[in-house]
């Protein structure tokens, strides 16, 4: 099976009432191929590595569930505003109707936007917390991931929590038009007024993060995290090369890459997030 | 990069064909009705544009730069240069100035003219260090306590491999944040092509002014039609579907105002356009100005927070 239709075949069955019923319940005696390397992995093996390739470290997608499920504490997430959902406001049609894609998006992923938030608990530290999951729309931001974030930054601070941000994004939502590119300040907006509580926020950069997430609260972060190998940019690599006709470098965008150049604090693999965001919220609550 | 505006052409015809006549007859019944009937297409074609054309018209060559608006609007414009890191990117220009004989800090994106001017200046699309002159700036303005005035006129952040290696996304989002935090008002004017995360980093202020004829959009029409239509060619139905004139982001209640431009476009009559934006500056201005500084910052709260709940 391709791991493609493994995470929709794993995502069909859930309903979504808490994060226990994220959990997975995949049989064992399933093989997938590494979308990098190519090699045949048992899908036990696979899980236990958090999807990390134990062949050639290559790291998977993650859906938001899956990422929560890592990050956080048994039992400990609670979610805010699942019931927020996206609306057609321009009435945006290209080859589809954006109604029609937030429609789809929503039963192919079995989420209701683009980001999932709430507060739970980190090595028994809790937080506010927002995962994004590039398996609807890309990831996109259009109004409603806007405004989850907004409250949940608002929520994470009335509670005096650190806010940890998990991202995996396109960019900002086409079919919201500017609504969409203007959520990148009004998420800005509230982040300047958590940072004003001397509250910690933490963002953690995952495969891909690009274009107007991470020319917003991805950069807006106190300290930046990247899983290993993401790519991360404000232009794609595409738009890249055409505008500049120039060959881009090895490893251009990637996690190493930024690290060498001094725009992230750390690159982290999957398998130490828990425990590297972990460290931090010890450093935060030790002051 | 069109020299013409295609949509014009038609009125550029009948325009040679009045001049020919009134050389040759001198002015005439005939010219006479002619002109009429210019006048009658004119508005015809004007008071129908497409978005697309209205791209068009926003992108024009020969449209009016930000630093032709400010030695027009402002009084002893001081560019200063640099962001102390770095260098010093045209693509984005700042300084001193004073508008209504107070002291202001401007800070603009700068297309070029021609080939030459164009390569210098990027053609209008920021280098990292152009936003963080910006952030210079902008501090500085606080600190002196004097309003921030941006003239928005690009194509979008430049995307090239030194941008990123230099930190693009962070330079962008800071100085979104920035804008938004400081204790002084602030007014964005879109005086041409409002291109993306690139041009928010100059307009997320307490009021935004638009030309009729510019444009603010989250992605470039081509550049739309080429990641959802997988086709360039749907240029021009990208435009109407992202809804990025000014009339359309009013409507969608994010800019403050339109500003008029004669009915041809504001290179027909620059002068008279900058003295629209100059009226239109010092009414926001004296109004920012008027108010105590926490209503200033609980307005823009107000304005940022409800952006996208219609």
């Amino acid at each position: 099976m391709r791991l493609l239709n493994w995470l929709n075949w794993l995502r069909k069955p859930k309903i979504k009432t808490g994060i226990g019923d994220y959990a997975s319940t995949v049989p064992d005696n399933i093989w997938i191929k590494c979308e990098s390397c190519q090699t045949l992995i048992y899908y036990h093996d696979l899980g236990e590595n958090l999807k990390v390739c134990p062949h050639c470290n290559y790291h998977h997608r993650l859906t938001a569930p899956e990422l929560l499920l890592q990050i956080c504490d048994s039992g400990t997430f609670k979610e805010e505003d699942a019931d927020l959902t996206s609306r057609d406001i321009l009435r945006f049609k290209d080859t589809q109707s954006y109604a029609i894609k937030l429609k789809e998006a929503k039963k192919k992923t079995a989420l209701s936007e683009a980001v999932i938030t709430g507060l739970g608990q980190i090595g028994s530290f809790r937080v506010g917390l927002a995962v994004m999951d590039f398996s609807f729309l890309g990831g996109s931001m259009g109004s409603v991931v806007g405004e989850k974030l907004v409250r949940i930054i608002y929520k994470t601070m009335k509670e005096n929590l650190p806010l940890i941000v998990i991202c995996a994004s396109g960019g900002a939502r086409m079919q919201e038009g500017v609504l969409s590119l203007f959520q990148m300040a009004k998420i800005n907006y509230a982040l300047n007024d958590f940072s004003s509580n001397s509250l910690l926020y933490i963002s953690v950069l995952t495969n891909p993060t690009t274009g107007g997430v991470t020319a917003s609260f991805a950069y807006a972060a106190d300290i930046v995290l990247a899983e290993e190998g993401a790519l991360i940019g404000f232009a794609g690599p595409r738009v890249i090369e055409q505008t500049t006709k120039m060959k881009l470098p090895e490893g251009f965008q990637r996690a190493n890459f930024l690290l060498d150049r001094g725009m992230i604090d750390r690159v982290v693999n999957r398998k130490a997030l828990k425990a590297t965001l972990t460290n931090i919220l010890e450093f935060n609550y030790g002051r | 990069m069109e020299d013409k505006l295609t949509f014009e052409l038609p009125l550029l015809e009948m325009e040679e064909k009045i001049r020919l006549l009134v050389e040759k007859e001198g002015e005439t019944k005939n010219t006479a009705k002619l002109t009429l009937l210019l006048k009658k297409k004119e508005e015809e074609i004007y008071q129908n544009l497409t978005p697309w054309q209205v791209v068009q018209l926003a992108r024009y060559q020969g449209r009016p730069r930000s630093l032709d608006y400010i030695n027009m609007i402002f009084e002893s414009f001081l560019e200063l240069h640099g962001d102390r890191r770095f260098g010093d990117d045209p693509a984005i220009v700042g300084g001193l100035a004073f508008f209504n004989k107070h002291t202001v800090m401007v800070i603009a994106q700068q297309k070029g003219r021609g080939v030459d001017d164009n390569l210098f200046r990027r053609f209008g699309m920021p280098y990292p260090e152009g936003y963080r002159k910006a952030q210079r700036l902008m501090r500085l303005a606080e600190k002196m306590k004097i309003p921030l005035i941006t003239l928005v006129d690009t194509p979008g952040a430049f995307p090239g491999i030194e941008s990123e290696e230099r930190g693009q996304a962070e330079a962008i989002s800071l100085s979104i944040s920035l804008m938004l935090s400081l204790q002084i008002p602030t007014v964005a004017v879109v005086i041409g092509e409002g291109g993306s995360g690139g041009a928010l980093a100059l307009a997320s202020a307490d009021k935004i002014l638009m030309l009729k004829y510019s444009i603010f959009s989250v992605i470039s029409p081509e550049g739309c039609a080429a990641i959802l239509w997988k086709d360039e060619k749907y240029a021009e139905k990208a435009a109407g579907e992202l809804k990025l004139t000014a009339r359309d982001l009013w409507k969608l209640k994010i800019i403050d105002v339109i500003i008029e431009e004669p009915l041809r476009g504001a290179h027909y009559h620059p002068e008279q356009v900058a003295r629209n934006i100059s009226d239109s500056l010092s009414h926001h201005l004296n109004l920012l100005r008027s108010l105590p500084l926490d209503t200033l910052v609980q307005l823009r709260k107000e304005k940022y927070l409800k952006i996208g709940k219609l």
